[in-house]
């Protein structure tokens, strides 16, 4: 592998790795709200945690760019509160790829919170354990392989973003050109065919990687889940 | 007196009520599948809510007055119909789940309940037997003041069911554990109790 390429994947990691750390948190909490809440607009909530799955990512590339621009609603504060701003640096690109990976999380933790049995946790209540101690206890450790899973999955979907951003951050090499958009750049260069076929080579094995593991790490939870 | 209970519950279309003082010993509710016998165990032990009512055992008021206890804090062991184990964690795990510091009667429990040679297994290596064993073992470390049972000998063959049966009555008697213990089985219901409480179908 050359240097260059070899940037390219190193960036497309660590934006992938960034994107699936701040959004996990935040897909779990949406997981739980659809999988636990009762409230009144729990369709559209799941309707909007959806949207980016639907939307084409070029207008979700631009709603973030409306939000983070220096004007607009997130940006200001960001900028007030730390005097950053994301737009054009690998942070956006991280911003935008995990924007695109949150349905595809909130619906395999959710998926694998609806699976935890409600009666374990019961148990767990009569012998003794407080709210929070069932979940850290039962809860947690029952739909981990599902959180798990969900995470690689978004990590594969982080690393594929394309649409959403390259308008959302731009194409600058080194900072927001991760491995698809430097497959796309190499698109526009004659003769830089090689460098397609490399890149697009590493982009199969890293998404079947990603794709594979998922399955094994839910396979083995299906194994776990007996209950008697 | 050890169950002192008078509940109501609108379930949809179906209302459970049921009035009851006992002395203590083993009370069996006693009365045909659907009639709210499981939901008067799970009101009692906190899962459920009653509409009104109260609910004591041993003096204790667990529900009425203003109050409602949290199921944790009711101090109920509640033997379920289904077991209940914990898929994710060893028999040894499961039986600590609810065990405070140093219970000294661990290994009077695990003997009695014939435990011993289970502790490294996983729950679902068990046979119904075994399981509802290591249920009651769980139940009654986790510091119960009285057991809740429901249809402990359902799914379990006649030599299992005795097995089972034997061990109640030891529970009930020599420990001294107040039990509240539902069946539908009439003969269960005469051998075990030291009073039987007859839940029916209201028309």
């Amino acid at each position: 592998m050359t240097g260059a390429v070899w940037d390219v994947v190193l960036l497309s990691l660590k934006v992938g790795l960034a994107a699936i750390l701040v959004t996990l948190p935040v897909a779990f909490g949406l997981a739980w709200l659809l999988a636990r809440g009762r409230f009144r607009g729990k369709v559209l909530l799941d309707g909007l945690v959806h949207l980016p799955l639907v939307l084409p990512p070029v207008v979700t590339g631009w709603l973030l760019l409306l939000a983070f621009a220096p004007a607009g609603p997130v940006g200001r504060v960001l900028n007030d509160l730390m005097g950053v701003s994301v737009l054009f640096r690998w942070t956006g690109a991280a911003i935008a790829a995990g924007v695109m990976a949150l349905p595809l999380m909130v619906r395999a933790i959710r998926l694998s919170l609806e699976s935890v049995d409600r009666r374990l946790e019961q148990a767990a209540r009569t012998l003794g354990a407080s709210p929070a101690r069932t979940f850290r206890t039962i809860t947690l450790p029952l739909s981990l392989p599902g959180i798990l899973a969900g995470s690689v999955l978004g990590f594969a979907r982080a690393l594929g973003e394309f649409g959403a951003t390259i308008t959302f951050v731009s194409n600058i090499p080194g900072e927001t050109r991760t491995l698809p958009l430097a497959i796309y750049t190499a698109l526009q260069v004659p003769g830089a065919e090689d460098a397609v076929f490399r890149l697009a080579l590493i982009a199969i094995a890293l998404s079947l990687g990603a794709l594979i593991l998922s399955e094994l790490i839910a396979r083995r939870a299906g194994r776990g889940l007996h209950v008697l | 007196m050890s169950f002192d209970v008078d509940v109501v519950l609108q379930r949809g279309e179906a209302r459970i009520a049921a009035r009851f003082s006992t002395p203590p010993g083993i009370t069996v509710l006693f009365g045909p599948s659907g009639v709210g016998k499981s939901s008067i165990l799970g009101m009692v032990a906190g899962l459920l809510r009653p509409d009104a009512g109260h609910i004591r055992v041993g003096g204790r008021t667990l529900f009425g007055d203003d109050r409602d206890l949290p199921p944790e804090r009711r101090r109920a062991g509640y033997v379920f119909q289904d077991a209940r184990l914990f898929p994710h964690m060893r028999v040894d795990a499961n039986l600590r789940f609810g065990m405070r510091d140093g219970h000294q009667e661990w290994d009077d429990i695990v003997d009695l309940l014939g435990v011993r040679p289970l502790l490294s297994r996983w729950p679902r290596s068990l046979s119904g037997g075994e399981a509802k064993r290591v249920a009651i073992g769980r139940a009654i470390l986790s510091g119960a003041e009285f057991l809740l049972m429901d249809e402990p000998l359902s799914s379990l063959d006649g030599a299992r069911a005795e097995e089972i049966m034997g061990l109640v009555e030891r529970i009930g008697g020599q420990r001294g554990l107040p039990i509240l213990y539902v069946t539908h089985d009439r003969q269960e219901a005469r051998r075990l109790a030291t009073s039987i409480v007859e839940i029916s179908r209201a028309n």
